[in-house]
């Protein structure tokens, strides 16, 4: 199970402040924390007041990897922004994201390739917005999977998102989410991977940790290779190494959780 | 119709272990042996690489073998009133790629040797052979952690492969490893959870990866055999799937339980319908041997030279590259 530690992202006000006054100490901390975690990826996230965005890329990727080794996960909607970024990272990096229009494939796919960088591919378009049943998700995702044939991008490395909402908006996306999951194993052999943006399924409610590591083990079990999420929450860590465990993923000891923070999977 | 070949897709490889050292090194072993590195199930090599070889060491005591079958004292000759003598047969006469011995003699009940006499007895293996050595206690703890860390001491730079490190008793041999560079053997009963459990725990001292081979405990051919095939094949699968706390060659003691077995030890007398006892216990350890090979067993700790014999041709057989 893949975490990328959604931590180092211009929307936390921590994270804000230091990209406007260039004080490193937050990046460095939780470029540090979540790595210490067991994160697999660290996503970077400029947010949106950056002023300069191509700019506060390049200065949030030099930072973090001026202390650690794990790779980015570059998060924008603006390929030039990512591009500044994978230019940069020393390490194959993870393009976060792109729709399943064929204008934004065109630009994204031949990016990730020359790169040797991996791509989150939406199982949305413009049209589509966010679908509602897992069927036109599927559909979707098809066409990401057509495309990484198409334009050389291994199929390993296309991270493929059912999309999830939050459960006290649209209740009745959570299931299709988890269909969707499981179908998207069938579209291709090797399959794609599957990632989700986590921590969306609990915005605003009351108990958000629990929500979320009640969806990530649901959502492992469909078949999730991947999930953008809170690092810091041990015991969403915890579930997802129990998950593994429960899943015949991983084989049983006494320290698997300990080991699951510990390494890289 | 050309048949589609699958192939399996590894993403880890067994850790390569290095044993022996040689006078560069700071040892005085005329050669190293390497062991693991595979990226695949055991002998695919369509599917990944097998740089290295399994290795037969031979298993040498520190006292004469009284109790074992008559067949391997015949073979072996005089040689075995002395581990030096002993060990120098099995590698100049039986082809023994590696010698393992067993300070037996520690045990109070087996002559209570004392540390100093079991660090001269692997003080004159070394001197015999040229060989890398794998060194063990007696299998009591107390008394093993004693003998081993003072081997440890007085063969410094030898880069033995000492053992051993279990769940309960791990501190002494891995830091007697670890301060005077040797690598150490962790132990398990049977258990592939217990296995790793051991592994993560020796880990946390600080030992490299690089110095670790793993006994995941076996048992010979009709006493828990496929028992402990299951349990090497599921470890090297899950190893190749990135598990790196199993991604360990494994040692066995395949002549240690294969000569446990009624099978292997009674004579034609008792039972006509079994054959003849002599070639019947050469074939009870080395069919014991080639079934773990196929689970992926990387050393190899044996006794009939004749079943040695039959194992190095099975191993140079099965090594002969397969391309599909």
């Amino acid at each position: 199970m893949e975490i990328i530690g959604e931590r180092i992202n211009g929307m936390f006000k921590d994270i804000r402040e230091a990209i406007l006054t260039g004080d490193k100490t937050a990046v460095h901390k939780w470029a540090i924390k979540q790595t210490e975690n067991g994160a697999t990826w660290l996503d970077v996230n400029t947010g949106a007041s950056a002023v300069d965005q191509v700019a506060t890329m390049i200065w949030l990727v030099n930072t973090i990897q001026e202390v650690v080794d794990t790779p980015l996960a570059l998060d924008s909607t603006n390929y030039d922004v990512i591009e500044a970024g994978l230019k940069l990272c020393k390490r194959p990096a993870l393009i976060n994201s792109c729709h399943a229009d064929r204008y934004k494939i065109e630009i994204v796919f031949p990016m990730a390739v020359k790169y040797n960088a991996k791509v989150i591919g939406l199982a949305m378009s413009e049209e589509s917005g966010i679908p509602k049943d897992a069927d036109s998700r599927v559909a979707l995702a098809m066409e990401l999977v057509a495309a990484a044939d198409e334009f050389g991008l291994p199929l390993e490395d296309l991270y493929i998102d059912p999309l999830i909402l939050p459960i006290n908006v649209a209740q009745d996306h959570a299931v299709e989410a988890m269909e969707t999951l499981r179908q998207i194993k069938f579209l291709s052999d090797p399959p794609p991977k599957t990632v989700v943006g986590l921590s969306n399924v609990s915005q605003k409610c009351a108990d958000r940790k629990l929500i979320n590591r009640t969806m990530i083990v649901m959502l492992m079990a469909c078949g999730l290779d991947a999930a953008i999420a809170d690092a810091d929450d041990l015991d969403l860590l915890d579930a997802a190494a129990t998950a593994r465990v429960i899943m015949n993923k991983e084989i049983y000891c006494d320290s698997y959780a300990t080991l699951f923070k510990a390494s890289k999977y | 119709m050309a048949v589609q070949v699958l192939k399996d897709r590894n993403t880890n490889k067994i850790t390569v272990v290095t044993l022996g050292a040689t006078k560069e090194d700071g040892g005085t072993r005329t050669h190293t042996v390497q062991v693991g590195g595979a990226g695949s199930l055991p002998f695919l090599q369509f599917e990944g690489e097998m740089p290295n070889k399994p290795v037969i060491a031979m298993e040498v005591l520190d006292r004469f073998p009284t109790e074992w079958n008559e067949e391997i004292k015949n073979a072996i000759g005089d040689s075995l009133n002395n581990a030096a003598t002993w060990a120098k047969k099995c590698v100049e006469d039986f082809g023994a790629e590696l010698i393992y011995l067993r300070l037996q003699s520690a045990d109070p009940e087996l002559g209570d040797s004392t540390p100093e006499q079991c660090v001269k007895t692997v003080k004159d293996v070394l001197a015999a052979v040229g060989v890398p050595l794998i060194v063990v206690g007696c299998g009591i703890d107390e008394v093993d952690n004693h003998i081993i860390p003072a081997v440890a001491e007085a063969c410094a730079g030898e880069n033995l492969l000492l053992g051993v490190a279990k769940q309960e008793n791990y501190n002494t041999v891995v830091a007697a490893c670890m301060v005077h560079k040797h690598t150490v053997i962790t132990h398990a009963p049977l258990d592939i959870n217990i296995c790793k459990q051991t592994n993560i725990l020796v880990s946390e001292m600080g030992i490299p990866s690089d110095k670790i081979i793993i006994d995941p405990s076996i048992g010979g051919l009709g006493y828990g055999l496929e028992y402990s095939y299951s349990i090497e094949e599921r470890g090297r699968l899950g190893a190749l799937q990135g598990d790196r706390m199993l991604a360990f060659p494994i040692i066995g003691t395949v002549g240690t339980e294969a000569w446990k077995a009624k099978e292997a030890n009674v004579g034609a007398d008792e039972f006509p319908g079994w054959g003849e006892q002599a070639e019947r216990g050469i074939l009870w350890e080395a069919v014991t041997a080639s079934t773990l090979l196929q689970g992926g067993i990387d050393i190899l700790v044996m006794r009939h030279p004749q079943a040695v014999k039959l194992v190095q041709k099975n191993i140079d057989q099965l090594m002969v590259p397969n391309k599909l």
